[in-house]
């Protein structure tokens, strides 16, 4: 009988979006730690060019679009805050089944709120540790389907 | 000194920094992160973590320079300073972040100066500590020795 190890085709692929170098090099790590592909992007207007949803792109070709299973968005970024892209990507047909995970160092309430009512899976502190990054790519492991429930397993009240 | 030795200098040189409130928890995080596939790991995140921190002081040194004081640029530069060093667990560099905040928010010119002096000197600190440190590692490695886990250890 041959055995099959898990290709690079069968990870979760997450594309994760931070302005700042250090978290993007920390998240990419929590995240290959726990068998996912990534991509990362500086900011929400390359997140949405890597998805081939940005203004004025014609064609999905070479673009993330059916490959990625999560994205995970910093909230406060310069230009494109994490919410606006969370709403830009709810109202574009191609991405809007994505799960998108909103994490931020500040835990304001109404922020929170407003995240999850436009549809983000998840409302999560920084900084991330393991813990967090791992229940995420389990749940990305039950949900490959678009679900109409959402998750709430991240920590926002400490 | 022998490779115990040093393991040993290291060990308590580690409990150190996080008993003096140096580094916290996350900066844990980040030595359970390293292993074989990026054995750097730690070192790389804390050179960025610098080179970022260097960039911003240098920002804030500017901004609080004008005649007339930018204060949510400031604080802009605060908050990613704020991030950046909770990221790593420099967790002093943090707390003094937090304070600047609360003087920007007051517009507080005088205080946010003192919080930027502040901020410059706890980055120093942590820098030299670090330093010190990745030193003793890379001289337990050359002796052939690998470095604790702080976990196993029970810390």
């Amino acid at each position: 009988m041959r055995m099959e190890a898990v290709g690079d085709h069968e990870k979760p692929h997450v594309l994760a979006v931070d302005d700042s170098f250090v978290d993007r090099k920390i998240i990419e790590k929590l995240l290959t730690n726990s068998a996912c592909k990534v991509s990362t992007a500086e900011n929400a207007q390359k997140a949405l060019e890597m998805l081939g949803v940005a203004d004025g792109q014609q064609s999905f070709k070479d673009t993330l679009v059916s490959k990625v299973n999560l994205i995970i968005t910093d909230y406060c970024m310069p230009g494109m805050t994490g919410y606006e892209l969370l709403k830009k990507i709810k109202e574009s047909p191609a991405v809007k089944e994505i799960p998108v995970v909103v994490v931020s160092s500040e835990n304001i309430p109404t922020r929170i709120e407003k995240c999850l009512e436009e549809g983000a899976q998840e409302f999560m502190l920084k900084p991330l540790q393991q813990s967090d990054v791992r229940k995420l790519s389990c749940n990305l492991a039950k949900f490959t389907n678009p679900c109409e429930g959402r998750l709430c397993v991240g920590r926002w009240r400490r | 000194m022998d490779v115990g030795q040093m393991r040993r200098q290291w060990v308590e040189y580690t409990k150190s920094l996080f008993m003096e409130g140096f580094l916290d928890s996350q900066f844990e995080q980040l030595q359970q992160l390293q292993d074989e596939s990026n054995p750097d790991f730690v070192v790389e995140v804390v050179s960025l973590f610098f080179e970022d921190s260097e960039r911003l002081l240098n920002d804030l040194t500017r901004a609080l320079d004008q005649p007339s004081v930018d204060f949510k640029l400031v604080d802009s530069y605060v908050h990613q300073l704020k991030g950046s060093s909770s990221s790593i667990g420099a967790s002093r560099v943090k707390n003094a972040c937090i304070a600047f905040r609360n003087f920007c928010e007051e517009q507080n010119v005088e205080g946010c100066r003192r919080c930027l002096q502040q901020v410059k000197q706890e980055n120093l600190l942590v820098k030299n500590k670090l330093e010190t440190l990745f030193r003793m590692e890379q001289q337990i490695v050359a002796a052939g020795g690998s470095i604790p886990n702080m976990e196993q250890i029970g810390f």
